[in-house]
């Protein structure tokens, strides 16, 4: 299926959406830059694990394989981001992380499941205040993403290399556009196979 | 009770965004840009999509405000944004607005659900791509929001006169100017 409105037909996903209309783009980068990229006491492993499994269950193709292949560079191990989506409560992270975890599922599926136990499960195996706000908050825009992306029917690649560089970009560069915007990704090709 | 401590016991997501400006500032500003800059939508059209996307959420506090800010906007259509939370397909909005809330309300549930069906039917009332992709990016963004209030059991007040308040300052004022932490209103005083 092709996308539902025209976007730059050399680009992929949300990289389109986002070219699409800038004045939008540019404080979603920037949210999503400060969550996932900024200072925080959760590694930006465990904040790519975060995006993963919420771009996982909402069945989100591009943005699970992406965000997968993001935690998986990280981490230097595939192993773990695999596990969290098959199973959050035997994947091998941390009492903290699994609580975490077990809260961005909640909030996946609405803010509203949320409880007063959930969180202070997660206080009792470490996490803080900042923690469990960015957990929330991560989830959250990850539901606007898989939305977003879905939503408009993006191109999805097939390729998987196209992930591989992708993930390479959000993991040394960042989420901030590129000067003069992001380089094309998809061949002439690519296009027509899609 | 919120599930994180926030600053001077502030209502729903400015609580929220008083307690991480970092966070806050961004996402007053896709607020900004969604629901008040430039759009073939009107700001009442827009803040109608807000609440019914929030109204479907459960999300009490988004749905009671930008309901709120609709009607303040909408003026002497102030009834629409009601009719829509009853019922979008019978209320008495234009053949596209009805289109393009039933594309809110399927990405609401999962983007995966708009067809290209649902995208042909809204552009032969009249959508453009741009229409289109300002209710997926509005019905995607309360889909956060919602979730970022509930989530951390942000406070929520019960008195609709709240609600009536926050509605006017949204549409008189936006939400640019609401940076946290240094957020004012009519009937606060700035700090």
């Amino acid at each position: 299926m092709s996308p539902h409105i025209a976007v730059r037909p050399d680009l992929a996903g949300i990289t389109s959406l986002l070219e699409y209309r800038l004045d939008t783009a540019q404080p979603i980068r920037e949210l999503t830059q400060v969550l996932l990229r900024g200072p925080s006491t959760l590694t930006e492993g465990e904040r790519e694990l975060i995006a993963a499994l919420v771009s996982h269950r909402n069945a989100c193709r591009f943005c699970a394989t992406a965000h997968t292949a993001a935690a998986a560079l990280l981490l230097g191990e595939c192993e773990t981001v695999d596990a969290v989506k098959r199973d959050v409560a035997a994947a091998p992270v941390s009492d903290r992380m699994k609580a975490l975890l077990g809260i961005a599922a909640k909030v996946q599926a609405s803010g509203r499941l949320v409880t007063a136990d959930d969180v202070a499960a997660a206080r009792a195996a470490g996490a803080t205040d900042v923690e469990i706000h960015d957990t929330v908050l991560i989830a959250a825009l990850f539901c606007l993403y898989n939305r977003y992306v879905d939503g408009l029917a993006s191109l999805t690649p097939d390729d998987p290399a196209y992930y591989r560089t992708l993930a390479d970009r959000i993991v040394h560069r960042g989420y901030t556009r590129p000067p003069g915007g992001p380089p094309s990704a998809i061949t002439a090709a690519a296009q027509n196979d899609a | 009770m919120p599930h994180i401590p926030v600053p001077d016991d502030l209502p729903g997501i400015r609580g929220l965004m008083a307690f991480r400006p970092e966070t806050g500032r961004p996402l007053s500003e896709l607020a900004e840009a969604l629901l008040v800059s430039e759009s073939p939508l009107s700001r009442g059209e827009r803040e109608t999509i807000a609440a019914y996307v929030s109204h479907l959420n459960a999300c009490r506090f988004c749905r009671d405000s930008h309901a709120a800010a609709a009607r303040h906007l909408l003026g002497t259509q102030c009834d629409l944004v009601d009719a829509v939370l009853v019922d979008p397909a019978a209320a008495p909005a234009s053949a596209k607005l009805r289109a393009l809330l039933a594309i809110a309300a399927k990405v609401q549930a999962s983007g995966r659900l708009v067809t290209a069906d649902d995208v042909a039917a809204a552009r032969a009332e009249g959508a453009t791509d741009r229409d289109v992709h300002d209710t997926v990016l509005i019905a995607a963004a309360f889909s956060m929001f919602n979730r970022y209030v509930d989530g951390l059991a942000a406070l929520t007040p019960d008195d609709p006169a709240a609600y009536a308040e926050m509605g006017r300052r949204m549409g008189d004022n936006g939400y640019a100017a609401r940076r946290a932490g240094t957020a004012a209103s009519a009937s606060e005083p700035a700090r």
